[in-house]
């Protein structure tokens, strides 16, 4: 695999670094021995389907959950021996909001802030600056109660940002999202990466994946399934195009064995055949010669939902 | 619009005070419960004061309703010391000790379970450079506030009704804040191990005899000796003793012992509550 070049890569210090990291519950191996290293500035992306271990590796990035065994440096410390102190340097943003429902919006900005021992005299002027960052101006002084799905999720990356930490940890930062909202958060998230902060994103969401990672790992059950940038996997394992075609449930494995020699590889799903190759139109051309006219075609670019398909054999949830 | 600034040359650079290599308890405690304290307050600041106060007037009716009541039936009584009292001034010491403990309770307990299993304010509190330490700390002062501000108030009824006799009674406050903050101490890791509403039934199953049969309305002789031993392991019997000693100046090394079953109580449910606090949060 070749390795992944983007710009701060060149200029950053490693700092995450995880060697041989495990997670144990009872018989369950969640985290099963994963090495990897994050550079300063870059945007990591931990993929994978729900119960993959993501969250799990994430907490253990934050030093809110113990290791079974490995090893993990935030910026040279250790999370679980000295979690106050990482912590830090860290914003969280985790999957499931926690924002202070007792408190306004503004308030939650500042009460955050003072966990971190932050001055009210920088807390003030970082509150509102972080408050036209989320859009919210308009709700300052509004219980959190009263934000809708997207505002508190724009309203806990604002909070994470209180400390301006060196590492930002998102936790499937647009789930639940409706499509607006969510383009909304990633544009506050590219702006973030522009200025410098390093990313850490768990998604199952492929094209999330592809729009903020310069660089993923594809992680399930607990494991390392492969490693690089959304294109370089994109190429690795799978081809320049996806060619969809549906026959119907009863005919799809009739036919399949007629497809072979059309495509780099097949792969049959219960309502659908993937055809991978480098051209779609061809082979739909070729498939229709043979006079195997599909109920519906599709002709799309690939994807890192067909890498995953080809790393795990399964689709990602949802 | 721009992205916050990020630029840690520039003076906008937040402060986040230095932390010394080293130091101990460096994985559960950042030293900041004070930053738990001003949430705290910020949030009674908000909230409607009745809310507050609503715990005070508990031990305040009992107050009249025994003491005034069951007491002109009763008349005087033989107090610490063998002294002879009159009813109500045996009783008040021994109330104002179960106000400081149902302040201590009633924080520690409900308004923790929200937090905990609710408001996930304590989960948030985590992903800071606070650490589970921090929270119990902060989190065991407010219970502790609430409890002052209980007893302070049932001492000035006290005062009111002239059941303040000996100089030895300006203790009782710093006595009520012993007591509370015991009990704010153990009632949160208690709370931490309660999950529905059901199970918060249980501290009122606890609290109520407790209250009811600590020697607070009569004296612990009428009960056979081993429901006495019983009594005295509770925590209450050692702070109605304790508030009752020192409301008629009969002072001496048992005063002391049930004062130091309180500093005891609290170093073992600080110590509890971080375990606590720790084993759910930074599994």
């Amino acid at each position: 695999m070749p390795p992944v070049t983007s710009p701060a890569a060149a200029t950053g210090y490693p700092i995450v670094v995880a060697e041989d990291l495990t997670k144990v519950y009872g018989q369950n191996r969640a985290v099963d021995g994963i090495t990897f290293s994050i550079t300063s500035g870059e945007s990591f992306g931990l993929l994978g389907p729900n119960g993959a271990g993501k969250s799990t590796t994430m907490r253990m990035i934050g030093g809110t959950l113990t290791r079974s065994g490995g090893t993990m440096r935030v910026a040279g410390l250790d999370p679980a021996e000295r979690g106050p102190e990482v912590r830090a340097h860290l914003g969280v943003v985790p999957q499931q909001d926690n924002l202070d429902e007792e408190l306004t919006v503004r308030d939650n900005l500042i009460v955050y802030g003072r966990y971190f021992g932050l001055p009210h005299s920088y807390l003030r002027t970082k509150a509102d600056e972080l408050i036209e960052f989320a859009q919210l101006t308009d709700k300052a002084k509004s219980k959190t109660t009263a934000l809708s799905g997207g505002m508190k999720r724009r309203l806990t990356i604002a909070r994470a940002l209180v400390n301006e930490p060196k590492l930002l940890l998102l936790d499937e930062p647009t789930t639940g999202l409706d499509p607006q909202a969510r383009h909304v958060l990633w544009d506050r998230l590219f702006r973030l990466k522009e200025v410098g902060v390093t990313l850490v994103v768990t998604t199952h969401f492929m094209d999330e994946a592809e729009q903020l990672c310069d660089r993923l790992i594809v992680i399930d059950h607990g494991r390392i399934m492969a490693e690089g940038s959304p294109r370089s996997l994109i190429r690795d394992y799978a081809t320049r195009e996806v060619l969809e075609v549906r026959f119907g449930a009863q005919r799809n494995a009739a036919v399949v064995d007629q497809l072979a020699d059309v495509a780099t590889r097949l792969e049959v799903l219960p309502d659908r055949i993937l055809v991978y190759t480098d051209d779609g139109e061809a082979a739909l051309e070729e498939i229709s010669a043979r006079g195997l006219t599909p109920i519906t075609s599709l002709v799309r670019r690939s994807s890192l939902e067909d890498v995953f398909l080809r790393l795990t054999g399964r689709t990602l949830v949802d | 619009m721009s992205a916050p600034s990020q630029d840690r040359a520039t003076e906008s650079a937040p402060v986040i005070p230095e932390f010394p290599t080293d130091r101990p308890l460096a994985a559960i405690y950042g030293r900041n419960a004070r930053s738990v304290i001003e949430r705290g307050f910020k949030v009674i600041a908000r909230q409607n004061w009745a809310v507050l106060v609503s715990g005070f007037f508990e031990p305040v009716l009992y107050l009249l309703a025994m003491g005034l009541g069951l007491g002109a039936l009763v008349g005087e009584v033989s107090g610490p010391g063998g002294s002879s009292i009159p009813y109500t001034a045996y009783i008040a010491p021994a109330l104002l000790a179960t106000s400081a403990m149902n302040g201590a309770i009633y924080d520690s307990t409900w308004n923790v379970f929200f937090k905990l299993r609710f408001a996930r304010v304590y989960h948030a509190m985590l992903q800071t450079s606070l650490g589970p330490m921090d929270v119990a700390l902060g989190e065991i002062f407010l219970a502790l506030f609430r409890g002052f501000l209980y007893a302070c108030g049932f001492m000035a009824v006290m005062l009111v009704m002239g059941l303040v006799t000996s100089p030895w009674a300006i203790l009782m406050v710093p006595v009520a804040l012993l007591i509370a903050v015991g009990f704010a101490s153990v009632g949160m890791a208690v709370t931490s191990y309660l999950k529905s509403f059901q199970q918060m039934d249980v501290i009122n199953f606890v609290m109520l005899p407790m209250f009811l049969f600590s020697a607070t309305l009569y004296p612990i002789e009428v009960f056979p000796e081993v429901i006495q031993w019983f009594i005295k392991a509770m925590p209450l019997w050692h702070g109605v003793e304790l508030m009752r000693h020192l409301a008629v100046g009969f002072v001496s090394g048992a005063t002391l012992g049930h004062a130091l079953y309180f500093v005891a109580m609290t170093v073992f449910g600080v110590w509890f509550t971080t375990v606590r606090l720790r084993a759910l949060f930074l599994r």
